[in-house]
C-alpha cells in the first residue's frame, strides 16, 4: 500500500511569552496508507489539533517535511498549498458552517472556489448530499438542522471537491452518543465505500475501536505509540495509552476491586483474557465441562474492538478442590500470548 | 414676524429633498469607502488573514485622529480641502465632503468590529477548502456578518442626518439650513417645529427600513 500521507520529522512551535517557545508537536513522523483510517489520540494540549492543522498546512510546520499525495507542502508556496488544501477535506468540531448559506450553498461553496462553473457545482453538491441522506434539505438553512444533520452537511462539504483525503477534528465530540453514532456510521461509508484515506483526532476511545484502522497516541508533543489499532488494545505498552485503553474497555480488576470481588466471591477465582488470538476463552466451556467446573461471571469486560472481540472474564470457580486445581493447569497449559490469572483467594 | 405658509410649505420640501440628497449621496459614498478602509483594518490587524503592521497602524490611528472631532470642528477645519474639491464651501455639495470623511472612518470601525465578531471556525472552514484571504473577506466575512452590517449601516444613516442638520447650520443647505434661517435667525418657533419634525421623521423611516431589512437578512 502507498503512504498518502507522510510526516517527516515535524515539529511546531509557537513563540511564547518573554522570548520562550512553546512546542507543540515535537518530531512527529508517521506514514497514513492510502485508504486507512487513523485515528490520533491524547489528552487536551497533547498536540493533536496543531498535528492535523499541520497536514493540509494551516499551520506551517517549523521543521520537518510533510507530503500529502506524494507532494511535499513544505515546498510549495501559499499559492500551491492552497491548491493541495482543496484535495484534503476538513470536518469540524463545531461544524463551523456557513449562516449565509443555505445547506446547498454550502456544499457548493468549495466547488465555487475551485472554479466549478455554477450548474456542475449544484448538480455535484446535491449528489454529495444524496451520500449523507440529507438531498432534501438542500433548501433549508443551517439553523434548520439537527447537531446531526449539520455534521453530516459538514461531511458533505469537505467531500463536495472529491478529496482523497478526510481529516476530522473531533468531528463527533460535540454530539450526543446517538447522532455520534449516525456520524460515525457516516464516515465509516466514507472510507468503506468512497475509499477515502481519513484522520481523524479524537479523546473517545470508542470512536477509536469502531473506525481506525491505525491508532497514534500523542502525549506533550509527541506520538508515544502508533499501531495497529487492535493491537495497542489489547498490548497497551505507554502509561497514557493504557489510560485510554482502560477508559474503553472494562479493565480486568486488581487491587480495591479485585477486593470487593473477593468479598462477594469467596470462591477461586481467575481471569481469562479474551482475545483474537488467546484460545483460552474458546476452550473454556470445554476445559469446564471435562474437569467438572461449574462457574459464575464475577466481572467481565469485553467489547468489540475493529471487528473483533477483547477484553477479559473473571469466573469464581466451584467444584472439588482437585477438579478446580486441574482446571486451571488445563487452562494455564492452553494459554499461547495471553496468560490467564489465577487469583488465589 | 410670522411666515407666510404658502410660499414656505415648498420651502420644506425643498429643503428637505437636499437633506435627502446630502444624506445618502454621503451614505453611498462612505459605505463604499468605509467599507474598504474597515475591510483593510480587518485584514491588516495581527492575527488577521493578510497581517501588515505598517497598513493597519496608519488607518488605525488616522481612524482614532478623525472619529474624536465634533463634526462642526470638521467642517471647519476641513474647509479649505472642500474648496480644494468641491470648489466652494457653501451649498449642499459643500456640505457632502466633510459629511463623507467623517462618515467614511465611522463606517470603517462598524465594519471592523462586526468582522471580529465573526467566529473565527467558519474562517479556519474556508481556508481548509483552498481560499484565499480577498475571497474569505468577500464571500466568507461579509456575508456572515451582514445582518450586523446592515444595522451598523443603518446607525450611520441615522448619524448622517443628524450631520446634514449640522452642516446645514454653517451653510450646507437642507433642513438644518431651513431651521436655521428661518426659525432661529428669524425667532419664528413654528418653523423650527416643521423642521424638528421632518428630521424626526426621516430618523424613524431610516430606522424602520434599517430594522426590515436587518431582520430579512438575519432570517428572524
Amino acid at each position: 500500500m502507498t503512504a498518502v500521507i507522510e510526516l517527516r520529522d515535524v515539529r511546531k512551535t509557537y513563540p511564547g511569552k518573554h522570548g520562550t517557545e512553546f512546542t507543540a508537536v515535537d518530531g512527529v513522523s508517521l506514514t497514513v496508507a492510502e485508504g486507512t483510517v487513523l485515528g490520533v489520540v491524547g489528552h487536551s494540549g497533547a498536540g493533536k489539533s496543531t498535528l492535523l492543522r499541520l497536514v493540509n498546512h494551516l499551520e506551517v510546520p517549523t521543521a520537518g517535511r510533510v507530503l500529502v499525495g506524494g507532494r511535499d507542502l513544505t515546498a510549495l508556496d501559499e499559492r500551491g498549498r492552497r491548491a493541495v488544501r482543496r484535495s484534503v477535506g476538513m470536518v469540524f468540531q463545531h461544524v463551523n458552517l456557513f449562516r449565509s448559506r443555505t445547506v446547498l450553498g454550502n456544499v457548493a461553496y468549495p466547488l465555487r472556489l475551485a472554479g466549478t462553473p455554477r450548474a456542475e457545482a449544484r448538480r455535484r453538491a446535491l449528489e454529495v448530499l444524496r451520500f449523507v441522506g440529507l438531498e432534501d434539505r438542500a433548501r433549508h438553512w443551517p439553523e434548520q438542522l439537527s447537531g446531526g444533520q449539520r455534521q453530516r452537511v459538514g461531511v458533505a462539504r469537505a467531500l463536495a471537491t472529491s478529496p482523497k483525503v478526510l481529516l476530522c477534528d473531533e468531528a463527533t465530540s460535540a454530539l450526543d452518543p446517538q447522532t455520534t453514532r449516525e456520524v460515525l456510521e457516516l464516515l465509516r461509508r466514507v472510507n468503506t465505500e468512497l475509499g477515502i484515506t481519513i484522520v481523524l483526532i479524537t479523546h473517545e476511545m470508542d470512536v477509536v475501536r469502531f473506525l481506525c484502522d491505525q491508532v497514534a497516541v500523542m502525549s506533550e508533543g509527541r506520538v508515544v505509540e502508533n499501531g495497529e489499532v487492535y493491537e495497542v488494545f489489547a498490548r497497551p505498552r505507554h502509561p497514557v495509552t493504557k489510560v485510554f485503553v482502560r477508559s474503553a474497555l472494562g479493565d480486568p480488576p486488581e487491587g480495591e476491586a479485585l477486593e470487593r470481588l473477593r468479598g462477594r466471591h469467596p470462591g477461586r477465582l481467575v481471569t481469562v483474557p479474551v482475545t483474537r488470538d488467546a484460545p483460552g476463552a474458546a476452550h473454556l466451556s470445554r476445559l469446564l465441562r471435562e474437569h467438572r467446573v461449574d462457574f459464575t461471571i464475577a466481572h467481565a469486560g469485553v467489547g468489540e474492538v475493529r471487528d473483533a472481540a477483547l477484553g477479559s472474564v473473571t469466573l469464581e470457580l466451584r467444584g472439588a478442590e482437585g477438579d478446580v486445581d486441574a482446571f486451571v493447569a488445563a487452562l494455564d497449559a492452553v494459554r499461547t500470548t495471553a496468560k490467564a490469572v489465577v487469583n488465589a483467594g | 414676524m410670522q411666515a407666510d405658509w404658502s410660499t414656505f410649505w415648498p420651502k420644506v420640501v425643498d429643503a428637505t429633498g437636499e437633506t435627502v440628497y446630502m444624506v445618502l449621496v454621503t451614505l453611498a459614498l462612505s459605505a463604499v469607502l468605509g467599507m474598504a478602509v474597515g475591510l483593510t483594518l480587518y485584514a491588516t490587524r495581527k492575527g488577521g488573514v493578510l497581517p501588515n503592521r505598517l497598513v493597519f497602524a496608519v488607518l488605525n490611528t488616522l481612524v482614532n485622529v478623525v472619529r474624536p472631532v465634533p463634526f462642526v470642528i470638521a467642517i471647519v477645519a476641513l474647509s479649505p480641502v472642500t474648496r480644494g474639491v468641491v470648489g466652494t464651501m457653501i451649498g449642499t455639495d459643500a456640505a457632502v465632503f466633510p459629511m463623507v470623511v467623517v462618515a467614511t472612518f465611522g463606517v470603517a470601525r462598524i465594519v471592523e468590529t462586526n468582522l471580529l465578531s465573526v467566529e473565527s471556525g467558519v474562517i479556519e472552514a474556508a481556508r481548509s477548502m483552498g481560499a484565499g484571504p480577498l475571497r474569505i473577506l468577500l464571500t466568507v466575512l461579509v456575508p456572515e456578518a451582514l445582518g450586523p452590517l446592515v444595522l451598523g449601516f443603518t446607525f450611520m444613516l441615522v448619524a448622517l442626518i443628524d450631520f446634514s442638520a449640522v452642516a446645514g447650520t454653517v451653510g450646507g443647505g437642507g433642513v438644518g439650513n431651513l431651521a436655521m434661517t428661518y426659525g432661529y435667525l428669524r425667532f419664528d418657533t413654528s418653523v423650527m417645529v416643521v423642521a424638528v419634525a421632518v428630521l424626526i421623521a426621516l430618523v424613524q423611516l431610516a430606522q424602520l427600513l434599517g430594522n426590515a431589512l436587518a431582520r430579512k437578512v438575519l432570517r428572524r
